[in-house]
C-alpha cells in the first residue's frame, strides 16, 4: 500500500433532504411547469438526483411579468437598506446551510466535495454579505448621483460553478434594485432550487427573484423576453455572439462573461513550486470546467523540461475519483456532451502531432471521467492551442523572450484571464500591462473574491461582475443628467443645458460600459 | 484688381497621409446656398480597411504613451485649431449656411472641447479605477485600459466640426485609435481637422478620417475583426441595427446611435465606454 493509497472519507450525504421532483420558483412559489420535465443526474454515478420542471415560454412569461410586478410595486418602493438587510439576510441563510449546498453541488455537478465546501459555497455567501452592504451606498458606485435600478434582469448562468454564478448574478442584481428572472444550466439546477427555499426562509417578497429551470429554448426565451430590461450571461462566446445579435437595436443593457484561453506565463526565474501549484490549479481546479482555466501553459525554454517534469509528477499525486470523497482532487466531467467534446478536440489533438501524457490512474467504471492531461510540443496553430477545451487539458508551449512570451499569450481572440510567474516584479507589472485580458494573476491564478472585478476583453465577452465595476451594468445613470460639464457661453444650437429638461432620457444616460440607449 | 483664390484639394486623411480615395471617386460639396465648394474624395470598402491597419499599427505607440503625454497632444490640437479658426470658421459658415457668430461659437466649443478631454487624459483612470480589498494575502487593483481600434460614424446633423471633435476626441483621451467616417454632406471641416492633427503631434494613424458615404462604409467598418469598438453616434438613419448585428460577430462593443443637440455631448462616461477594466493580482509574501 502506498502513501496514495487513502482510506475512504465520503462526506455524509444525510445532511440533503431532497424532494424526488422540483417545480419552477416564479413569484415566491414552487410551480409546476409547462414543458417536459427533466432528470437531473449525478454525473459520478450517471444515478437520477430529482425530477426538474421545463419551462416553456408561457412559464418565462409568467416569471417576468412576476418580477415586473415585484419591481414595480415592492422591490423598487424599498429603501436600500432595507434591500440590503434582505441580502444580508440570505448571505447568513447561505451560511447556515452552507454543507448543504455544498453536498448538493457536488452531488448534481460532480466537482470535488473539497472545492464546492472550500470556493463556491463560501464565495457564494462573501458575494451576498458584499453587495448586501452596497445597496445603500448606490451613489458611490461611480455612475453619479442617484441612479436608479434597470428593472427586471434577466440570468443565464452555466453549470461549472451553478451556485457560485447564481449569486454573481443575483446579488449585485438585487442590490441595484433590479428583480431577476434566472435560467439554471439544464445540468445543474439543484442547488438554485435549494436558493429558491433560502429566498423563502429570509421572506424575500415574492416574485423579486424568479428561477425557471429548463433547456436551451427555455434561456432563448428569456433573452428573447421584450419584457426585461437587462441581459446578463455567463456561458460559451457562441451562445453570447447569439445574444449579442438578438439584442441588437434593442435598449437591454447586456453583461457577457464569455470563455477564454488562458495563457499561464511561466518565467525562467519564477518561484518553481509554487508555479507548479498554481499550474495545476489553473487548469484542474474544477476539472477545468472554468471559463479563465489557464489552458496554454507558456513556459520559458530553459525550464521547459524541469516543468514537465515537475508537473508530471505533480499529477501523479492528484487523486480522481467519487467527487463526495473529501480527499478527491479531480471530480467528474460534468456531462456526457462535455466528456464527447473534451474527447473530441483531444483526439484532434494527438492527430495534429502534439505529445499526450495523462498519469496512470484508474477511472470508476460508471460516471463521466477524464484523465489530467497535458499535451506537449504544442504549436500555436494546434486546435488544442486555439479552442477553449472546457477540461482538464494542459496545452505546452514554449518562449525565449518576453515579447514572444506577450505576443504568444494575446494571439487568441478571447481576452479573459491571465497568469505570470515570474520573481521580477518589474518584469510582472511590464507584462501585465501588455496582456490583454480583463484579470491578471501574478504568482497565483484563480483567484476570485467578490470585492474584485471579473471579465474579458476581446470576444471573451463585456462588462465586468465583482467590485463596485459590477454594479455599473445594474444602475441607470439618474435622468436629466446630461452633459457632465457645465457649458458656459456654449451657443444654443450645439449643445443643450443640462438641466433644460429637454433632453430624452434616453440621450442622457451616460453609462461608463460600453453599451447605450438609442435616441430615436 | 481681385486676385483669383487658390482652392483646396480636399482629400483623406489616412496613416498620417492625405491620400485620395483608392477608387479614384470623388462627391461634390456645396454650400450651404447651393454653390460648389469643393470634389471631397468618396472612401471606398478598401479605403475604410487601410485606414483599420493604419489604426491598428499606431495603438501601440498611442495607447503606451504617458498619459501626461497624451494629454499634452490632445491639448496641443486645441492650441492649433484656435491659430486656424478664421479658416474654421469660414468653412462652417459656407456649408453650414449659419452666420459667422454661430460659427464661431462652434469652433469655440470644438476647441474647448478638446482642452476638456485633454485634461482627462491623466485623470480617468484615478476616477475609475481602484484597488480591491479582497480576502487574502494579495495586492489586488483594477484599472480601465484602451479598448482598441475604434470605428465611429460622426453626427451627420448639427455643428460638422463639433460633432466630429465631440466623437473623436473622448476615444483618444486613453489611447485607443481612430477611425471616423465624417459628416457626408459637411465633410470639409474633418479633412481641415485633419490638418490641424497632422501637424499637433498627434502620431501617423491614431486618427483617420474617411469622407463619403457612411451607409456605404459603415457596414465592412461594423464587421471587421479588427474593430474593437464600433461608435454608432451619427449612425441614426442608417440600418444601424444591422451594424449592431454585424459587430456582434466579433463581440465588438457598440454604443447605439445618439440624435438631437446634445448628442455626443462630453463626458467621462464616454470615455470610459471605449476602455476595458484589467484587474490584476499579486500575491504578498508571509513576513
Amino acid at each position: 500500500m502506498s502513501f496514495l493509497d487513502y482510506a475512504p472519507a465520503p462526506e455524509s450525504q444525510a445532511v440533503l433532504n431532497l424532494r424526488s421532483d422540483y417545480g419552477l420558483f416564479i413569484d415566491g412559489e414552487f410551480v409546476a411547469g409547462r414543458g417536459e420535465p427533466f432528470q437531473s443526474i449525478n454525473p459520478a454515478t450517471e444515478k437520477q438526483i430529482a425530477m426538474i420542471a421545463h419551462a416553456d415560454a408561457a412559464d418565462v412569461d409568467a416569471a417576468v411579468a412576476a418580477a415586473r410586478r415585484a419591481y414595480d410595486r415592492t422591490w423598487s418602493k424599498l429603501s436600500g437598506s432595507d434591500r440590503g438587510k434582505y441580502l444580508f439576510r440570505i448571505a447568513r441563510l447561505v451560511q447556515e446551510r452552507a454543507r448543504e449546498l455544498a453536498v448538493a453541488e457536488t452531488l448534481d455537478n460532480g466537482k470535488p466535495i473539497k472545492e464546492s465546501r472550500d470556493v463556491d459555497v463560501p464565495l457564494v455567501a462573501a458575494w451576498f454579505f458584499y453587495y448586501a452592504g452596497w445597496a445603500d451606498k448606490l451613489d458611490h458606485a461611480g455612475v453619479g448621483p442617484t441612479p436608479s435600478a434597470r428593472g427586471v434582469a434577466a440570468q443565464v448562468i452555466p453549470w461549472n460553478f451553478p451556485l457560485l454564478m447564481l449569486a454573481w448574478k443575483i446579488a449585485p442584481a438585487l442590490a441595484a434594485g433590479n428583480t431577476v428572472v434566472l435560467k439554471p444550466a439544464e445540468t445543474t439546477s439543484l442547488t438554485a432550487l435549494l436558493f429558491a427555499e433560502i429566498l423563502q426562509q429570509a421572506d424575500l417578497p415574492a416574485g423579486v427573484v424568479n428561477i425557471v429551470t429548463g433547456g436551451r429554448d427555455t434561456g432563448r426565451a428569456l433573452v428573447g423576453h421584450p419584457g426585461v430590461n437587462l441581459v446578463a450571461f455567463t456561458g460559451s462566446t457562441g451562445a453570447g455572439r447569439a445574444i449579442a445579435r438578438s439584442v441588437a437595436g434593442t435598449d437591454k443593457k447586456v453583461i457577457l462573461e464569455l470563455g477564454g484561453k488562458a495563457a499561464n506565463i511561466v518565467f525562467d526565474d519564477a518561484p518553481i513550486d509554487q508555479a507548479i501549484e498554481g499550474i495545476v490549479n489553473g487548469i484542474f481546479f474544477n476539472q477545468g470546467h472554468v471559463c479563465c482555466a489557464g489552458s496554454r501553459l507558456l513556459v520559458q525554454e530553459s525550464i521547459h523540461d524541469d516543468v514537465i517534469d515537475r508537473l508530471k509528477e505533480r499529477l501523479s499525486t492528484l487523486r480522481l475519483g467519487d467527487p463526495m470523497d473529501k480527499n478527491t482532487d479531480i471530480g467528474a466531467i460534468n456531462s456526457a456532451e462535455q466528456l464527447a467534446r473534451i474527447r473530441e478536440i483531444t483526439d484532434i489533438g494527438e492527430q495534429e502531432g502534439a505529445e499526450r501524457w495523462s498519469p496512470d490512474c484508474v477511472l470508476p467504471e460508471t460516471g463521466f471521467w477524464f484523465k489530467p492531461t497535458i499535451f506537449t510540443n504544442v504549436s500555436s496553430s494546434h486546435r488544442i492551442a486555439r479552442d477553449e477545451v472546457f477540461g482538464p487539458v494542459l496545452s505546452v508551449l514554449t518562449f525565449r523572450t518576453p515579447a514572444e512570451a506577450i505576443a504568444k499569450a494575446n494571439n487568441t481572440p478571447y481576452g479573459l484571464s491571465a497568469g505570470i510567474w515570474t520573481e521580477k516584479g518589474s518584469r510582472m507589472l511590464a507584462v501585465a500591462d501588455k496582456l490583454r485580458a480583463g484579470v491578471i494573476w501574478a504568482n497565483t491564478f484563480n483567484r476570485f473574491d467578490p470585492a474584485s472585478p471579473f471579465g474579458g476583453y476581446k470576444e471573451s465577452g463585456y462588462g465586468r461582475e465583482g467590485g463596485r465595476h459590477g454594479l455599473a451594468a445594474y444602475l441607470k445613470p439618474a435622468a436629466g443628467r446630461a452633459a457632465a460639464r457645465t457649458v458656459t457661453a456654449a451657443p444654443a444650437a450645439s449643445v443643450a443645458p443640462a438641466a433644460s429638461g429637454t433632453a430624452s432620457p434616453a440621450s442622457a444616460e451616460k453609462t461608463p460600459v460600453s453599451r447605450k440607449k438609442a435616441a430615436k | 484688381m481681385t486676385r483669383l483664390a487658390v482652392p483646396k484639394t480636399y482629400k483623406l486623411y489616412l496613416g498620417g497621409k492625405f491620400p485620395r480615395s483608392e477608387s479614384g471617386r470623388v462627391y461634390e460639396i456645396r454650400s450651404h446656398d447651393g454653390d460648389f465648394l469643393a470634389n471631397a474624395a468618396k472612401a471606398s470598402r478598401k479605403d475604410a480597411r487601410d485606414a483599420v491597419v493604419a489604426a491598428r499599427s499606431a495603438l501601440g505607440g498611442w495607447a503606451g504613451a504617458t498619459a501626461y503625454n497624451r494629454g499634452q497632444v490632445l491639448y496641443r490640437i486645441a492650441e492649433l485649431l484656435e491659430g486656424r479658426r478664421a479658416q474654421f470658421v469660414a468653412e462652417i459658415v459656407q456649408s453650414e449656411g449659419v452666420s459667422a457668430a454661430a460659427a464661431s461659437a462652434q469652433v469655440d466649443e470644438a476647441i474647448d472641447r478638446w482642452v476638456w478631454y485633454a485634461g482627462w487624459a491623466d485623470k480617468y483612470l484615478q476616477v475609475a479605477g481602484n484597488a480591491n480589498p479582497v480576502s487574502g494575502p494579495y495586492f489586488n487593483l483594477s484599472v480601465p485600459e484602451p479598448t482598441g481600434v475604434v470605428a465611429i460614424i460622426a453626427p451627420q446633423t448639427g455643428g460638422s466640426l463639433l460633432g466630429l471633435v465631440s466623437a473623436v476626441a473622448p476615444a483618444l483621451v486613453s489611447g485607443n485609435t481612430v477611425v471616423v467616417v465624417a459628416n457626408e454632406t459637411m465633410p470639409l471641416s474633418a479633412i481641415s481637422l485633419g490638418e490641424v492633427l497632422a501637424t499637433s503631434d498627434v502620431p501617423a494613424g491614431v486618427v483617420n478620417i474617411l469622407t463619403g458615404s457612411p451607409a456605404e462604409m459603415a457596414p465592412w467598418l461594423a464587421s471587421h475583426a479588427d474593430v474593437n469598438a464600433l461608435d454608432l453616434v451619427g449612425a441614426g438613419d442608417l440600418d444601424w441595427i444591422h451594424l449592431e448585428i454585424d459587430a456582434a460577430e466579433t463581440l465588438t462593443r457598440v454604443l447605439q446611435p445618439e440624435n438631437g443637440p446634445d448628442a455626443a455631448s462630453p463626458s467621462l462616461s464616454r470615455i470610459l465606454a471605449f476602455t476595458e477594466t484589467k484587474t490584476i493580482w499579486h500575491t504578498k509574501g508571509l513576513i
